[in-house]
């Protein structure tokens, strides 16, 4: 950041170049600030537009019903996407059963035994996956999964979607544990405890905050992912009587609806993004409130 | 080479025979023919060193000299180095520390280390990096967990400053406050020998003095060796003083005789600041 000068150097300054070098500098401090300032606004500006357009436009269409009731066929008032909901948070809860332990253990590989040819291979790997558009993962569990298993299903959609966040979990795991200092590692060692332990004990225990961070944000981001999901959830207008079912999820039911030629399905589709966005946000708050309740700083 | 450190070594064993009539002293550790390198790098060479119980030994030599390579050697710690490796013989209470069947790990726990950076552990309590070693190795008796704390920081000089706020972060604390936060978490498993690399350098002279005065104190319950680069804390803190260059172990002799009388000319000329 533009720090402010030091009020002994800026007398010196004023009694070596006169006032103009100061002058020149406090404004050259102030516009560096506004366009600091300026750029973070601007950044800001669209999260808050779609925040506003996806509220003010889907609010209208959120009532008892959308949370419990399932969608209501064309041309009838009402109904809901109560099967959309529940299918989402089943699928992204169990790609995060598969995602998040796999993810943090290849970080924590990466991090603490990452010297040789293999996990230099393992980091490519990782870092490729990142970059894979999520389509085309959706593909490969398609042929891999769907296929075999003659039918689509919540299964396939969650091992789609963990697919995508193992990496990500991976990454942030590996950079967070990475910052935590040699010497702190030691330290465990020279009190006579194994090098497990120092990792999960002292190492990813002292990360906890940043890990998670990492957790919620791959969350966050399969919580939305439609594309991997219309090849392996699919979706369905009912009640799927199980995870081996064609499913229905959120961002699949919203893009159908909002693709409709039909007014009031639009309207479903906005009230559906709403919940979309809601669920997320919470997400965030409430992980956020625990770690802070917990005691556990994000420090280092 | 093999001249100066078999001269080196009979320094110790006339030390030693002139202590032995002293019936309460008694060799804890005994290093033979200690050799460290890092890949092909051969950065400590054929030591050889007798330390007794109760003492506070000082390492003192220029920078790179290998003391930190040295004392890293005696908790195997200088192994976990990505190519680091280790020939001779450590005996510590009659155990040699590098036979095959040693466990580096239960080794650690009798040979304590304070590094020169003070480092808590992240996001722990003050409480919690005391008996982290405790509590790792399944100790979850509170009353015990209790005891050790106060006992540990009331040892390292720290336990009026912290008694109220033992629930904060050990990070919270000054630099100072942290390194000897870092003494109590290594006493607290009951270490005989303690190792200590250059821990107050990174330190202001008021926590300087601090610790100096705990060493001189725990020195009735362990055996202290400590990497000084300053010269005026080797001769206050310590019993015996070793002088090390280009990791050879060049004089070990009484702190006295070190400082006033040195046999050897490389000391002699280390001490009074000509070179290094
Ligand atoms: N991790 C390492 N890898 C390779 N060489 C090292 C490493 N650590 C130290 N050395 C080398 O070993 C020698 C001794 O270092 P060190 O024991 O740290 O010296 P001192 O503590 O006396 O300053 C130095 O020449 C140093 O460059
Ligand atoms: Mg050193």
């Amino acid at each position: 950041m533009v720090a402010a000068t030091p009020l002994t150097v800026t007398t010196a300054v004023k009694q070596e170049f006169g006032f103009r070098v100061s002058d020149f500098r406090r404004f050259r401090s102030t516009a560096m600030l506004a366009t600091i300032w300026g750029f973070s606004l601007a950044a800001i500006i669209p999260l808050l537009f779609v925040f506003y357009f996806v509220t003010s436009k889907g609010v209208g269409g959120l009532n008892w019903d959308f949370f419990t009731a399932l969608p209501a066929p064309v041309g009838q008032e009402g109904g809901g996407m109560a099967n959309a909901i529940w299918g989402s948070l089943m699928i992204v809860g169990m790609a995060a059963c598969i995602g998040v332990p796999v993810g943090v253990l290849t970080g924590v590989f990466l991090s603490e035994f990452g010297e040789g040819k293999f996990a230099a291979t393992l980091r490519f790997t990782v870092d490729l996956m990142t970059s894979v558009p999520s389509i085309i993962l959706g593909l490969f569990i398609y042929t891999i999964l769907v296929v075999p298993m003659n039918g689509f299903s919540a299964y396939a959609g969650a091992v789609a979607l963990a697919v995508i966040m193992f990496p990500i979990v991976a990454k942030t795991t590996e950079e967070v544990l990475k910052l935590i200092p040699d010497h702190i590692r030691e330290a465990g060692l020279a009190l006579g405890i194994p090098r497990w332990k120092v990792i999960i004990s002292i190492v990813l225990k002292g990360s906890v905050g940043p890990v998670a961070t990492g957790v919620i944000l791959a969350v966050a981001r399969v919580m939305g992912e439609t594309a991997p999901l219309l090849f392996t959830a699919f979706g369905n207008s009912f009640w799927s009587e199980s995870p081996s079912q064609p499913t229905a999820t959120l961002p699949v039911a919203i893009y159908q609806y909002a693709i409709s030629p039909f007014k009031q399905w639009h309207e479903q589709a906005w009230a559906g993004a709403l919940v979309l966005v809601m669920i997320v946000f919470f997400a965030n708050l409430i992980t956020r409130v625990i770690m802070r309740g917990s005691g556990v700083k994000r420090s280092r | 080479m093999q001249v100066k450190t078999s001269k080196a070594s009979k320094t110790t064993t006339a030390a030693n025979s002139l202590e032995s009539d002293n019936s309460e002293s008694k060799t804890i550790l005994t290093i033979r023919d200690l050799n460290a390198y890092f890949g092909d790098f051969h950065a400590v060479k054929n030591v050889n060193m007798d330390v007794d119980a109760n003492e506070v030994v000082a390492l003192i030599g220029p920078s790179g000299c290998g003391k930190s390579t040295y004392i890293r050697t005696l908790n195997r710690l200088h192994e976990e180095i990505d190519g680091a490796t280790v020939s001779g013989e450590v005996v510590l209470n009659g155990e040699n520390i590098y036979a095959g069947h040693a466990d580096p790990v239960s080794i650690r726990t009798k040979v304590g280390m304070v590094f020169q950076k003070p480092n808590p552990f992240p996001s722990m309590t003050i409480f919690d990096n005391v008996v982290a070693g405790l509590k790792l190795a399944g100790i979850r008796k509170r009353s015990v967990l209790e005891e050790t704390v106060e006992r540990c920081l009331k040892q390292a000089a720290l336990w009026d400053e912290v008694k109220d706020k033992l629930k904060e972060p050990g990070m919270s604390l000054s630099g100072g406050q942290q390194q000897r936060l870092c003494i109590a978490r290594t006493l607290a498993v009951n270490p005989p020998v303690v190792l200590m690399d250059e821990p107050t350098s990174a330190l202001d002279p008021i926590s300087t003095s601090k610790i100096e005065e705990l060493i001189t104190e725990l020195k009735t319950q362990v055996t202290v060796i400590i990497v000084t680069h300053n010269m005026q804390q080797a001769s206050r803190i310590s019993d015996r003083t070793a002088f090390f260059y280009l990791g050879e172990l060049i004089e070990y002799d009484e702190t006295k005789q070190i400082f006033m009388d040195p046999k050897e000319d490389r000391t002699e000329r280390y001490i009074s600041g000509r070179f290094g």
